[in-house]
């Protein structure tokens, strides 16, 4: 997803010289062509994010559009009273990139897994956020981020990602949700990079004779809210899906939407329940261990329906 | 209510001429002394201790014009620290910005008029502040985008002594020097007070003017009270463009100023003068009316 983005943004700032990236001295590599093609476009502002954040919303208000690239907590939880006093009451058209959303700098520890960082910026008022689940929507929200007005949050995975979507994820307008696959039985909704667990969970289904609807919500904030009303129309049971806590984050989204309707529908919110990560591991080691890889979504899945099914 | 604007013009001949320093200085304490008494709201102290600096950067010293705030050129200034923003309020008032009459809504329910600073709805207010060590950021982004565009206007920004305990600030700083920024120029109202003790007695910042320096700016200390001294200074500091350094004027103050028993009082950061405090506050300020 970060060469995507990188390809995305130089796309853009091709055709739009107001487009100009701070980085808070992170990307080595990845943003070298960056700095290879606009030397005067890219800022290092050192391992300084609240004062990074706080120039961003200055430069904004002359003109520019601003993206701030960070890592893990760095670009949010660090700066979060720039983003909200500086950035987001004004409108200034600043855009939060985290690269490493969720378990994807495994080993190194609880400091750089960003687990509450969805929660957060949702709760911020003009905020728009993405979490593009693979490198095409990756490329698409970029692009989104660019045509929205005010402070936008990209929460991005890391790179070489694998491909959920065949092709470019053309003609996408925010928030609507992606339907990646089609089923009758139960719906699984996937926020972010967690999308490849998420859409392997609904072939492990398949073969245990489930059928199971994917869809990617490359857009958390705002929700579309007609989509999710559909979808509880037609599921009984919607399963959430967050490389997340599930405290404030996508799923409690979900459920937000859903619980005013009243309809009877189930949401059930794979994530992380309330803890911060106290083992070492890669990120799929994680995603197992706080059951959020493909084969615990399945079973989640799976159970889920037993119950109802033992219910009626 | 009473004419707002008729009570704090009273005793001058006609309209006053906010064009003077001294003038427009002795405004922003009277109607800090006003806005304070009415709405019950707290930070007089500060107020009367930026009063000079405030009145010094609108006459003369910032390019702004108030009937065209938004003027794309204009110099921009940051009141970083927004807890007085009352002074600013009353200098915009007083410059032709907005009605002064306007300024008897400070505080009060619905009006725009908070007690830090907000840009919402009021003409000539760069930026919210209230959270300290925000400004010198936003005011280091701003003198950057002006390069960038070409734009030869300047960034303002008055700090607050207390609020340089705020890493944020040392983070800018750096940041300005590291790039460059000399059409900024930062205002450090040193009055020696904070919320509960003095600066010294809190986080110290002595050696002050040598720090800044180290940070590579340039920086001198100055009389924060006295405007001659004050406008030499800002033009040393506008001076500075070119030298490849943005610019701190330390400007010594006394918190409370112009109000002997408000002066170097830690309680005036909070309370409110009403009743015999606020005619004996009124009666110093006007036998110092220039």
């Amino acid at each position: 997803m970060r060469d995507a983005f990188v390809r995305a943004l130089m796309e853009e700032m091709a055709v739009n010289d107001r487009i100009i990236l701070m980085t808070g001295d992170l990307g080595f590599g990845v943003l070298q062509p960056i700095w290879d093609h606009y030397p005067d476009r890219i800022i290092n502002a050192g391992i300084a994010e609240q004062g990074m954040v706080g120039m961003a919303a200055g430069l904004a208000s002359t003109g520019k559009i601003v993206f701030v690239y960070s890592i893990g907590n760095f670009p949010t939880l660090r700066p979060l009273e720039q983003i909200r006093n500086d950035c987001a009451y004004p409108g200034a058209n600043v855009k939060i990139v985290c690269v490493g959303g969720g378990f994807v700098y495994g080993s190194l520890g609880m400091s750089h897994h960003a687990t509450e960082d969805m929660a957060i910026m949702r709760a911020l008022p003009g905020v728009t956020c993405f979490a593009p689940g693979d490198p095409a929507e990756a490329e698409a929200t970029t692009h989104a981020a660019v045509r929205t007005g005010g402070t936008c949050y990209l929460r991005l995975g890391r790179g070489n990602e694998p491909k959920v979507h065949e092709g470019p994820v053309d003609d996408w307008h925010l928030p609507a949700p992606l339907t990646i696959r089609e089923g009758t039985q139960v719906a699984l909704l996937s926020s972010g990079g967690i999308l490849t667990q998420t859409a392997e969970a609904a072939r492990m289904l398949e073969k245990r004779g489930i059928s199971a609807e994917v869809v990617s919500f490359p857009c958390f904030k705002p929700m579309d809210q007609f989509a999710v009303k559909e979808l509880s129309e037609r599921f009984p049971i919607l399963l959430t899906v967050e490389e997340h806590n599930v405290t404030g984050g996508f799923g409690s989204a979900v459920c937000e939407i859903v619980a005013e309707l009243g309809n009877g529908c189930r949401v059930y919110r794979v994530g992380l329940h309330d803890l911060y990560t106290a083992v070492v591991g890669n990120q799929q080691y994680l995603r197992e261990v706080y059951g959020m890889d493909a084969e615990s979504i399945a079973d989640r899945a799976e159970a889920l329906l037993h119950e109802k099914r033992t219910d009626a | 209510m009473e004419n707002y604007e008729a009570l704090v013009h009273q005793g001058f001949d006609g309209k006053p001429d906010t064009g003077d320093p001294a003038v427009l200085a002795w405004l922003i304490r009277r109607n800090g002394l006003e806005m304070s008494r009415i709405s019950r709201g707290s930070h007089i102290g500060s107020v009367f201790s930026v009063a000079e600096i405030i009145a010094v950067l609108y006459t003369g010293i910032l390019h702004v014009d108030p009937k065209n705030p938004q003027m794309p050129d204009r110099d921009r200034l940051i009141l970083s620290k927004g807890h007085a923003g009352s002074a600013v309020y009353a200098a915009l008032a007083e410059t032709g910005f907005f009605p002064v009459e306007e300024l008897k809504h400070h505080y009060e329910n619905g009006s725009i008029l908070s007690g830090h600073v907000s840009h919402k709805g009021i003409p000539g207010a760069e930026v919210s502040t209230g959270s300290l060590g925000h400004g010198l950021s936003i005011g280091a982004g701003m003198a950057m985008g002006a390069r960038m565009n070409g734009e030869d206007w300047r960034t303002w920004v008055v700090l607050g002594d207390g609020e340089c305990d705020e890493g944020s600030v040392w983070e800018a700083a750096l940041q300005a020097a590291q790039f460059r920024l000399d059409r900024l120029v930062a205002v450090v109202d040193y009055n020696h007070m904070q919320s509960l003790f003095t600066v010294e007695k809190t986080l110290q910042l002595e050696p002050f003017e040598a720090k800044w320096k180290d940070f590579g700016w340039n920086a001198e200390s100055v009389d924060g009270h006295d405007v001659r001294a004050l406008r030499a200074a800002f033009e040393r500091a506008m001076g500075n463009a070119g030298s490849g350094k943005p610019s701190v004027v330390l400007a010594h103050t006394v918190k409370g100023k112009g109000v002997s028993f408000m002066e170097n009082n830690i309680l005036w950061h909070y309370r409110t003068p009403q009743g015999e405090e606020y005619e004996a506050a009124l009666k110093e300020l006007e036998a110092q009316r220039p």
